[in-house]
């Protein structure tokens, strides 16, 4: 017995010194002051600035779209439910590269649906907006993927009681199963942006990379890998330390959630 | 524990079992080529990691420690040496800078490339194509070069991304070595340079400090110039220095 639980232990140990020596390499090297100082030129600081920007406009996509296809989809039975949820999700598990590959042979110039893009007058390729399109591409199934889970598990007797009152539908979603759902959305929104600010190969490939306006953090950071290493640890200590921060903020999004429901 | 450390071997095909195996970096310009040489080689198996020249010096630097260490100049495998991580480079084969557009591109010169809106994709600052073609964008004559650097819509980390983006039709023109238009033959079509303003594109190779095959890494070495990959690295139009 004591055998099994020392063996517990060893492999808690190994999973933490895996999991965390490479993270902490990062900030042993430099000291802060250092790592601040070599993140003062203009291309960290427009890497920063661009991935700011383009994860703030993937999110208000995902959000604006993906709240109410998850509302439909946790609220609704209806033949091929199952499948339509493993499409959605399926971005999830898709390697960077498909992804890019994908994106280009969707809506790159080349691609199915290329044409139409560019009648449009939208350019996406070698632009911002190619950008922000690979963002929502691979971080949209981890908000409405959460966004369902949550909405799934808002008590129906509350949605129910207001449409009895009279409440429309449209009036029961803003006002009971937003509010009722939001930590899980929450976590979900902190998931999405996370997974947006570490996207690399999708953007590199659909996107580009071009300073100010296609070269993110990640791309910035594989950028100066040759060159700058300083530089190129400057940039992963401040992904680093925004993903804490993320990871932090769905940890208390679900710890609310647990409080809600506690006091009944 | 010793589980996992058998996965890792499992996962890196075995082990010693008795194979030689041969670890070479090389320049993603030289893909094709090396690939096909590479199981003619006698003294051990290689296997190949390609990327750009700047990104696998970063690897050795970092204490990545392959075999052979090919890149498309001179000047990277100088400096490793200078830094005692290389021995002294031998230079292989050359090159030469041309522009690539679509097949099916009106681009028909370094003029067309000034114009504003024409996409132009070329290699970042720190790989050698990126260097080569920013030291004949410093030649042109005027402010042509400067017009062409405004029409810059990617600096790609190797020349495969440049490749890739012309091919796509992301972008309209492109910087890059004759022997990536031959090998994206029927998509792409080179421009040719005026021969004076042409970079002296030389690529260099030697055997990493510490290499666990120092002997087949050397005989590797030679073939690079005389033997099966010099002759793939001619069939695939590169030059000899």
């Amino acid at each position: 017995m004591t055998v099994f639980r020392l063996s517990l232990g060893v492999a808690l140990a190994v999973v933490l010194l895996f999991l965390t020596l490479p993270v902490l390499a990062i900030f042993v090297d430099s000291s802060p002051a250092e790592l601040i100082g070599s993140l003062d030129e203009p291309g960290a600081l427009d890497a920063l600035w661009l991935s700011l920007r383009a994860t703030a406009a993937a999110l208000a996509l995902i959000l604006i779209v993906g709240t109410p296809a998850a509302y439909l989809l946790a609220t609704r039975s209806f033949r091929g439910k199952a499948l339509v949820i493993t499409l959605v999700e399926l971005p999830l598990v898709l390697p960077p590269a498909v992804a890019g590959i994908a994106l280009l042979a969707a809506v790159g110039p080349e691609g199915i649906l290329g044409g139409a893009v560019e009648a449009s007058g939208i350019e996406l390729t070698l632009q911002t907006a190619g950008v922000v399109v690979a963002l929502t591409f691979v971080a949209s199934p981890f908000y409405i993927r959460q966004a369902i889970a949550a909405f799934a598990s808002v008590d129906r007797t509350l949605m129910d009681a207001s449409r009895t009152l009279g409440a429309s539908e449209a009036r029961g979603l803003f006002r009971v199963m937003i509010p009722a759902a939001l930590p899980g959305l929450a976590a979900g929104t902190a998931l999405g942006i996370g997974r947006a600010l570490g996207e690399f190969g999708a953007t590199l490939m659909f996107a580009g990379s071009f300073q100010g306006i296609t070269q993110t953090v990640p791309l910035a950071i594989y950028d100066r890998f040759s060159t700058d290493f300083e530089s190129a640890l400057a940039l992963s200590a401040v992904l680093v330390a925004v993903s804490a921060a993320i990871l932090l903020s769905v940890k208390l999004a679900q710890g609310s959630e647990a409080l809600g429901v506690a006091p009944r | 524990m010793a589980a996992a450390a058998a996965l890792l071997v499992l996962a890196g095909c075995g082990g010693d079992d008795g194979e030689q195996r041969l670890v070479v970096s090389a320049a993603s310009s030289m893909t094709q080529a090396l690939t096909d040489c590479g199981p003619d080689f006698d003294g051990a198996t290689v296997r190949y990691s390609f990327a750009g020249s700047d990104e696998l010096a970063a690897q050795v630097r970092q204490g990545v420690k392959p075999d052979v260490y090919a890149a498309a100049n001179t000047a990277i495998p100088e400096e490793l040496h200078a830094d005692g991580l290389l021995s002294a480079p031998v230079e292989f084969a050359t090159n030469e800078l041309v522009i690539a557009v679509a097949d099916l591109s009106s681009i028909s010169g370094l003029a067309d490339l000034t114009r504003p809106g024409t996409k132009v994709a070329i290699g970042s600052e720190s790989v050698p194509i990126g260097s080569y073609t920013r030291e004949l964008l410093a030649r042109l004559p005027g402010d042509a070069g400067e017009s062409i650097l405004a029409n810059v819509r990617s600096n790609e980390p190797d020349v495969r991304g440049i490749v890739g983006k012309l091919v796509q039709g992301a972008a309209d023109a492109g910087f890059v070595y004759a022997t990536d238009v031959e090998a994206a033959a029927g998509r792409l079509r080179a421009v040719g340079l005026p021969p004076a303003l042409e970079p002296d594109v030389t690529y260099a190779a030697g055997v990493v400090e510490g290499a666990k095959q120092p002997e087949p890494a050397r005989e590797f070495l030679d073939g690079l110039r005389e033997g099966g990959c010099a002759d793939a690295l001619a069939a695939a139009g590169f030059g000899t220095p």
